[in-house]
């Protein structure tokens, strides 16, 4: 697979390490009354779809980014790819 | 109709014109007592033990395709109880006997072939570690030995001893493990529940789950609906899909594994050999082939294929291992879906549903477990109580703090 990397181009997927789900980015208020089963929830509860999935990818052997690759589970068609940083400034899930 | 020595005489000598179907092709009743969902191994499984151990009749399988077409078929057919916490070594130890005694319980030959594993080790600390993990085997009664350089030398002279960065220095082995005709105990299982009852219903998909007020009424299908009092749902690869029609969430990621297969050779790898050093395993078939296999690709994947880096880091695994592996021809590869759990272990449970039941994230380490999976999912089915060597696989247990993490990478799903 080769990932559009925004500012590099077209990169090998194996200069990444995978995460997972791009909701990992929306860590749960550890304040909130609920803190408990919502982090349960984040730590081991994952959506899973087949089909579209916006995922973390972190290009470890790169510039060392952190992207937002939206990916097609069932064909490994990669459709989009930002930075983590972009997004999260835009507030975006 | 019963397979014998003497059945098999008689139809050589007959022109085998007295072969019948394994099993029928039954229309679907308006309702069962029990459904199970996904005819794959541990379906079938579950559906015979469901027939022939809990006694329980109005019992039906539900497949969206044909019997055993997803990871019974895929896997590298390996069969070992070789494992270290409480919560797992018995309940592997359970699969083993059943597999010891599978070929007569369900008069088929699954093939099952206790050619022995041996998981080498490169470092002296790895050696500790395989001797701490071979104690807690003769705990469960599976039993292993620590082998020595020199045992290796005699019994697998072909590996690479002394390689400069990955040196073998010994290994543990558990002679009873073994492989098994992957296709065969699928077939095996089907055609032993549909000779006790059961309704093996194919390309029928489940595309809903009726529930009113928490309880389970039945499934919605391809093929209308169908009622239920209770819903068992094996399905691993696709567990998220499925349970997401109930509203559940699962701790579950969905990735994808291959396997490899030479061409055919003449018999020279006597068992299952794993490298210590990367992930790589190997047998050969009764065929002649070397089925071997490595990593997960490591991104969600429901694709049912994998990737070149991935082939190729497998086949470094078996070139560093065994040189000799170069010149076979690589026939084939695939892929197939593993149901990755976020401690590497699996969910044999009820769900909050009534009615609805779980057995799901077999990572890839399923295969071996099918006989197991099928008896103990049964016994909740039946009793609504776990089997006695399931009792750790609940689906709460992350949420409680009970992981069986036998790697201990935590809940990262593609690094068990």
């Amino acid at each position: 697979m080769l990932i559009p990397h925004p500012l590099l181009g077209l990169r090998d997927a194996q200069e990444f390490t995978y995460y997972g789900d791009a909701a990992l980015m929306n860590r749960p208020d550890p304040n909130a009354e609920t803190a408990e089963a919502d982090f349960c929830d984040y730590v081991f509860l994952r959506d899973n779809p087949a089909g579209v999935h916006r995922e973390l990818w972190f290009h470890e052997q790169g510039d060392r980014s952190w992207l937002v690759v939206t990916r097609n589970t069932v064909t490994h068609e990669i459709l989009s790819a930002e930075l983590a940083t972009d997004v999260k400034s835009r507030g975006a899930k | 109709m019963r397979f014998s020595g003497f059945k098999v005489f008689k139809e050589a000598v007959t022109g085998h014109k007295g072969w019948k179907p394994l099993w029928g092709n039954p229309e679907p009743k308006k309702s069962y007592d029990i459904i199970i969902v996904g005819g794959g191994g541990h379906g079938l499984a579950t559906a015979y033990h469901l027939a022939a151990t809990y006694g329980l009749e109005n019992i039906a399988v539900l497949e969206k395709s044909w019997l055993g077409s997803g990871n019974i078929g895929r896997n590298t057919t390996i069969i070992r109880s070789n494992y270290m916490l409480p919560g797992n070594q018995p309940f592997y130890e359970f699969s083993m006997k059943l597999w010891e005694s599978q070929e007569q319980d369900l008069n088929f030959n699954s093939m099952v072939s206790q050619r022995s594993i041996i998981n080498l080790c490169h470092t002296d600390a790895q050696r500790d570690a395989y001797r701490r993990r071979g104690n807690a085997m003769h705990l469960s009664g599976a039993g292993g030995t620590l082998l020595s350089q020199d045992d290796l030398r005699e019994m697998v002279p072909f590996l690479n001893f002394d390689n400069a960065r990955f040196p073998i220095k010994g290994g543990l082995m558990q002679k009873r493990a073994g492989t098994a005709r992957h296709d065969g105990v699928a077939w095996g299982y089907a055609r032993a529940a549909d000779m006790r009852g059961v309704d093996l219903i194919q390309n029928c998909e489940v595309t809903g789950f009726r529930i009113e007020d928490g309880k389970m009424l039945g499934v919605e299908t391809s093929r209308g609906y169908i009622g239920a009092k209770k819903v068992g749902v094996a399905v691993a690869g696709s567990s998220s899909r499925v349970m997401a029609m109930a509203g559940m969430r699962l701790p579950i990621e969905s990735h994808v594994l291959q396997a490899f297969v030479s061409e055919g050779l003449k018999p020279t790898i006597p068992g299952v050999i794993t490298f210590g050093a990367g992930h790589f395993y190997v047998s050969q078939s009764d065929k002649g082939g070397l089925v071997f296999g490595g990593d997960i690709d490591g991104y969600n994947s429901y694709a049912q294929r994998g990737n070149l880096p991935v082939v190729e880091d497998v086949v470094e695994g078996g070139m560093a291992l065994m040189p000799m592996i170069g010149r076979a021809r690589l026939l084939r590869s695939w892929g197939g879906i593993m149901d990755m759990s976020m401690d590497g272990s699996p969910i044999i449970d009820k769900t909050h549903i009534d009615g609805l039941y779980l057995n799901a994230g077999w990572c890839y380490g399923g295969f071996k477990a099918t006989p197991a999976s099928g008896y103990c999912f049964a016994h909740l089915l039946a009793t609504d109580t776990p089997h006695e060597t399931a009792t750790a696989y609940r689906l709460d247990r992350f949420a409680r703090g009970y992981v069986i993490d036998e790697k201990g990478v935590g809940a990262q799903p593609n690094l068990h």
